[in-house]
């Protein structure tokens, strides 16, 4: 009954000052609604990079090196004195994950894991008088097929096709434009072992990525490693997870297991990931500074009212009404300012977002046009909604404890 | 009850602080019987008004203590205080102070609505029949700027009855008001107070009111000068 009075009283003194109360309201409803609207933008960038990242790429990779050097004896020796080496010379050895056939069936047996080798070099084109520098990959089709979308991105013929010519080679659509290159033509490959080998185009991929599909072509394993000159040698071994959020855990048990540097895709996108979480800390922080300055527009109507209501809170007061109940009557205000322009933000936020949805964009670094990526999703409205509810809550709290402090006779006398 | 006062002041002091301190009231001891219409008057600054806000519990004295039927409020806090307001003082004042968002009726009924004790059934018809008793039953719907200045003194009186209270405070209730609509609130008071058998004190600087009450007690400088018969 007296929470009714208090919402009833609450209800007559913003209807008393409508023009102010609706630009409050418009106020945090712009900010909830562009706070919405960003979120949405922001998420769904970040969504999409993250999903053509995994898409694109495998979700762990086992690099044949290692994160720390390895120990030397002396270290091992007199590992708590004090050792320094000096004029060490690195030992040449030949690169590659040893034993890697043995690994990869251990690796097969985790579940959900799918795992592929592959020898990755670098490989200067030739075709019709033009070089391009490009990354080869070297590998197994039907592996391949389980750990990449490649065979999704084909464009041109398919990834079998590789089994289909002697020396067959699958090219980045990008790089293909930029050497002119076509399915069929044959082209000169050369890598830094000095090995030359004539290649035939068999197939192209577009995977969306510039920097992949600009640079990079695979071809049959055993083929790269003939090229590269390095017989049986595996550099890279590839990982797929039914479950890509299980992607660190399992990388640092497999480096754990086998010493070898292995990357889940968060700490190969570590920097761009980090990236995002700063340009969520920024668009929260502004979309925060303008839900403040709505509060600053509650503050000032709700303040006016209880200069003007004087009166009324004295009357309140001197008939019996504690001070809480007055100071409830404008933190409500407050908050209902507050609770409007959140709904009417959601409204405007959701409008917003449709018409971002609308807006084709293509920059010169885009392989094809693209709609703005969005992402909906109901935690975007509540966050917006609590900064806006706090900021209220503020906003009204402060002429409310200030009304409610008010000395009932210094108003009467002052009446009189 | 303390010797069957309904309210009592006893050695109250109150100084208003500032760089000059200005002592409004200077140890007044004051007490009323129920069903008692007593008059406080005095020249201006003589604290009548003060006097008034010590005995309706809205301000504190510095020094002597109320009593509200018989308890000692000095030690209560706020909001024990606004409690015994909402139960047991009506107030009514030179200005109607009636919200001019709400009806005559819910003006009235606001206090019920704090007090909650009856349902909104209930509380519409009391409030109904006290209006109609105040001579309002044609404007329980009105809204207060749709009243004359009397009427809404009236509707000022029917709102401090609105609980029933067992004291009835008035600071110069007739300030506002033409000697006809002046002379028929100080009529409604004696009614109050001796067929209602409430405390009615009021505060007024008009002897020819003062005159209708049952006795008058006159202040100046903040003491009572004399206890005059009326």
């Amino acid at each position: 009954m007296v929470g009714r009075l208090i919402a009833r009283l609450a209800a007559a003194h913003l209807k008393g000052r409508r023009r102010a109360t609706l630009v409050s309201v418009a106020s945090v409803a712009t900010g909830v609604g562009f706070s919405i609207a960003m979120a949405a933008l922001m998420e769904g960038s970040e969504r999409d990079f993250v999903s053509r990242i995994i898409d694109t790429s495998p979700h762990i990779v086992m690099k044949d090196e290692y994160r720390t050097p390895p120990r030397q004896p002396v270290e091992s020796l007199f590992g708590h004195g004090a050792v320094a080496l000096e004029g060490m010379k690195p030992k040449e050895e030949l690169r590659g994950i040893r034993n890697a056939n043995g690994r990869i069936a251990e690796l097969d047996a985790i579940p959900g894991l799918a795992v592929a080798p592959t020898l990755r070099g670098q490989v200067l084109l030739r075709y019709g008088g033009k070089d391009m520098a490009a990354s080869l990959s070297g590998i197994d089709p039907v592996r391949e097929r389980r750990v990449s979308n490649l065979e999704k991105d084909m464009v041109a013929g398919r990834v079998e096709s590789l089994y289909g010519a002697a020396n067959a080679i699958i090219l980045g659509a990008g790089l293909a434009d930029k050497l002119s290159a076509r399915p069929g033509d044959v082209l000169s490959v050369s890598a830094p072992s000095g090995t030359l080998m004539k290649m035939t185009v068999v197939g192209l991929f577009r995977t969306g990525v510039v920097a992949i599909d600009d640079a990079q072509g695979y071809a049959l394993l055993k083929k790269v490693q003939v090229l590269e000159n390095r017989a049986n040698v595996v550099n890279e071994i590839r990982m797929r997870l039914a479950d890509v959020t299980r992607a660190s855990a399992i990388a640092h048990r497999i480096e754990a297991r086998f010493g070898y540097r292995t990357e889940s895709w968060e700490e190969a996108n570590e920097g761009i990931l980090e990236v995002f979480v700063i340009r969520n800390l920024i668009m929260y922080a502004v979309v925060g500074a303008i839900l403040v300055v709505a509060g600053f527009g509650i503050f000032n109507v709700v303040s006016t009212i209880t200069y003007e209501k004087a009166r009324d809170i004295a009357i309140l007061k001197s008939l019996g009404f504690p001070a809480r109940d007055v100071r409830r009557v404008f933190l409500l205000e407050g908050l209902a300012l507050g609770a409007l322009g959140s709904l009417l933000g959601w409204i405007f936020g959701f409008g917003l977002c449709q018409a971002l949805g609308t807006i084709v964009i293509k920059t010169p670094f885009m392989a094809e046009a693209a709609q703005l990526p969005l992402y909906y999703a109901p935690k975007h409205y509540a966050i917006a909604s609590a900064f806006a509810l706090g900021s209220a809550a503020l906003a009204g709290y402060l002429p409310a404890r200030k009304a409610a402090r008010l000395n009932p006779v210094d108003i009467i006398r002052g009446a009189a | 009850m303390t010797d069957g006062f309904v309210i009592e002041a006893r050695e109250v002091r109150r100084t208003l602080a500032g760089a000059v301190p200005v002592p409004l009231v200077r140890g007044i001891s004051f007490a009323a019987r129920a069903g008692e219409f007593v008059a406080i008057t005095g020249p201006s600054g003589s604290g009548k008004s003060s006097l008034l806000y010590l005995l309706g519990l809205l301000d504190r004295p510095d020094e002597g203590s109320v009593l509200i039927e018989g308890k000692d409020t000095g030690g209560l806090d706020d909001d024990a205080l606004a409690e015994i307001r909402l139960e047991r003082l009506g107030f009514v004042f030179q200005f109607h102070f009636l919200l001019p968002e709400f009806t005559v009726a819910e003006n009235v009924m606001i206090p019920m609505r704090r007090l909650a004790r009856l349902t909104e059934r209930a509380m519409a018809a009391r409030a109904t029949e006290i209006l109609t008793g105040l001579g309002l039953g044609a404007h329980l719907s009105k809204r207060p700027d749709q009243l004359s200045g009397g009427e809404r003194q009236r509707v000022a009186v029917a709102r401090a009855l609105a609980n029933d209270p067992a004291v009835l405070l008035a600071d110069e209730p007739t300030g506002n008001l033409d000697s006809k609509n002046a002379h028929a609130v100080f009529e409604i008071f004696g009614k109050l107070a001796h067929e209602g058998g409430r405390t009615v004190i009021a505060v007024t600087h008009d002897l020819d009111f003062a005159a209708m009450c049952d006795r008058r007690v006159q202040l100046i400088d903040g003491r009572v000068a004399a206890p005059a018969a009326a």
